[in-house]
């Protein structure tokens, strides 16, 4: 028998990486950033997060440290495209592959050795679930009912007009680019630190592609993102209940699962905004543009 | 206070020099990351640049540099098509193990047959399925909406996982003991890749990463598609006015980057690796989007870029055995320079100038 509600609790547990890594893209995307770096970021904090849980053996420290580890990475993709101004796709990118290169080059020591156990929360659920499920109505709260993320989004609907009311556009985007490392890198922990529990190359397997996905798939709302990563969270545990029941599907298969929901997911989404009325979508109008102010 | 001022087109010299700087800036900085870990700098950039070229193991490290390099530029002269137009294929990765899949179905259906057909017919099989492969995010964007960069992102997930499959079942080689992996083409000579100069490292992927280079020389400079993919690139609304169709434009440049991934890894399949096995895919599509950058989307670039890029590959297997430096470093280090890239095209673009004249 499978009981529903344990069935919930891992459908929680799978869904969280998602969850953080798509609540700070969905605010750098509302800021007019395309960041395709939540790959590169949330493998950076699955390291460092884990490097710190481990050698302090505290685990909470580790989600700090995982938090600064994805803000510091981030400000590389920072000074390409705000102060350079490179293309953003590029640099994204770049981002990834070189948070992937440099995770597997500084994670060789940390191979084979176990996280130290996270203490339990409310209700059995792990305290950074929590923290994720408490996120969403935050970011919700801070985009539509504070004047920062007035700020915030009408830098990333037409940042010429937000400059011309006198709103810093670049500090706007550094703030948020850094806020999605930040959410990235613990994102990335929670996979180390409270799924995995070791640390291994390449231990996000395309997360943080899913998570870009998901922002689309939210409609650029925060709830939507809560939607999309339980939907894919949903899929995974699914999946994994199948391989445990041992169906009569080869296992390569059936961890197919994940990417093409998200495929249909976004084609489904991308259909829908296609065909509305309102052309465009919800996406932010400047996104993926880079400001360059003349005066 | 410095100003950039935009340049009302880019600067030739920059756009030239740009990539020098970007390759002796990662050098520096991958000099310092050396010494952080505790190795020697100097020797450290030596191993990696100098030493497979040049060094006492040249002569068996050189042929290996055209076995790299042709997948690299293979890939990167389809990708640079569509990154002109503002089309992201980042999935080259998935439509190279699709590719070597779909070719290596043909040699494996055919075994033990011997005829000079099996070859060109994998060919065409791997850059068909290649094609295939990549038309998917191009429909998907076409009809749907659907972002191609993602899609095409996917589908490397699940085209890894379709090599995970193929291996450990339809082309698990039956005489294989059990072991995972299909037969190894390279012992079945109608359907290898063999090297076809002795010592240089050329098999058929080099003519073909070479045939490439030409073509979409010829059709980025010479033909209209070529005009419109720039048009389109640099002014998408102008082109549309000049009756350029972007749907086109998409299917036109994920296809043909498609099939030339495809084939790139049909050629390796039957060549250097030998046979399917699940780790097929080794990041040769991922890297070519450095390639295709480093060149300046230009092919000649792009040939020049994909030496560069399979020296490094060389150059740190070389370090990782003679120094100990970990696998990773290379991946490091293509990713720096790419990051380097980027922030120095800012001076291809805009001029530097004081604020206040």
């Amino acid at each position: 028998m499978i009981d529903p509600l344990s069935i919930f609790l891992l459908l929680l547990s799978a869904s969280t990486p998602i969850l953080f890594a798509a609540l700070g893209e969905l605010v750098a995307e509302r800021a007019g950033i395309l960041n395709l770096g939540v790959e590169g970021m949330m493998i950076a904090g699955a390291l460092a997060g884990f490097a710190a849980a481990y050698a302090t053996g505290n685990p909470f420290l580790g989600f700090l440290v995982a938090a600064l580890a994805g803000a510091a990475i981030s400000l590389l993709y920072t000074v390409l495209t705000q102060l350079f101004l490179a293309n953003q796709v590029a640099s994204g990118l770049a981002l990834t592959l070189f948070g992937l290169g440099l995770a597997a080059m500084f994670g060789k020591p940390f191979e084979g050795v176990k996280a130290p156990p996270m203490p339990i929360g409310p209700l059995g659920i792990n305290w950074i679930v929590w923290l994720g499920l408490a996120m969403v109505p935050a970011i919700w709260w801070f985009m539509n009912r504070t004047r920062r993320g007035l700020i915030l989004r009408a830098v990333g609907e037409n940042h010429d007009a937000a400059h011309a009311l006198g709103y810093d556009v670049r500090a706007t985007r550094a703030a948020a680019i850094a806020f999605g490392g930040a959410m990235a890198g613990v994102g990335g922990a929670f996979i180390s630190i409270a799924t995995v529990l070791q640390w291994t190359e390449g231990m996000t397997a395309g997360a943080g592609w899913i998570a870009l996905a998901i922002v689309v798939f939210s409609n650029w709302t925060a709830f939507g993102v809560l939607a999309g990563a339980w939907l894919f969270g949903g899929v995974t545990v699914l999946q994994l209940r199948l391989q445990a029941a041992g169906v009569n599907v080869p296992v390569q298969l059936l961890s197919m699962a994940p990417y093409l929901a998200t495929i249909i997911v976004l084609v489904m989404i991308s259909a829908r905004q296609k065909y509305s009325r309102k052309a465009g979508g919800a996406a932010p109008g400047s996104l993926g543009n880079n400001f360059h102010a003349l005066r | 206070m410095i100003q950039l001022v935009p340049r009302s087109t880019a600067s030739t010299f920059w756009q030239i020099a740009t990539p020098v700087m970007a390759v002796l800036a990662t050098m520096i900085a991958g000099g310092i990351l050396f010494a952080i870990m505790g190795h020697d700098p100097v020797a450290a950039i030596r191993t990696i640049f100098w030493d497979p070229l040049f060094g006492p193991a040249a002569s068996y490290s050189r042929p290996q540099l055209l076995v790299k390099a042709a997948p690299l530029i293979l890939i990167a002269s389809g990708l640079a098509i569509g990154f002109r137009a503002g089309i992201w294929n980042i999935g080259a990765e998935g439509q190279y193990i699709i590719g070597g899949i779909t070719g290596a179905a043909v040699a494996l259906a055919a075994y033990p047959f011997e005829g000079m057909w099996i070859f060109p017919a994998m060919v065409i099989a791997g850059a068909a399925g290649g094609w295939a492969w990549g038309m998917i995010p191009a429909l998907l964007r076409n009809w749907f909406g659907a972002s191609e960069i993602l899609v095409s992102l996917m589908l490397v997930y699940v085209a890894q996982r379709v090599a995970a499959w193929m291996a450990f079942g339809p082309m698990k080689n039956p005489e294989g003991y059990g072991f995972p992996g299909s037969r190894n083409l390279q012992q079945y000579p109608a359907a290898s890749n063999p090297e076809l100069i002795e010592g240089t490292g050329a098999h058929w992927g080099v003519v073909a990463a070479a045939v490439a280079v030409l073509v979409t020389w010829v059709l980025v400079s010479r033909h209209i598609r070529g005009f419109h993919i720039r048009a389109a690139g640099s002014a998408p609304r102008a082109a549309r006015f000049a009756g350029v169709s972007p749907a086109t434009l998409v299917a036109f440049s994920l296809g043909l980057s498609g099939a030339l991934a495809g084939m790139a890894g049909l050629f390796e399949v039957s060549g250097p690796a030998g046979q399917i096995t699940d780790n097929l895919g080794t990041g040769y599509g991922f890297t070519a989007i450095i390639v295709a950058f480093l060149g300046r989307l230009h092919p000649v670039g792009i040939l020049l870029a994909g030496l560069l890029l399979a020296l490094t590959y060389i150059g740190g297997e070389l370090a990782q055995l003679t120094m100990q430096l970990p696998a990773a470093t290379v991946q490091v280090f293509q990713g720096m320079l790419l990051f380097f890239l980027l922030g120095f095209d800012v001076l291809t673009r805009f001029r530097i100038q004081r604020r206040g004249k």
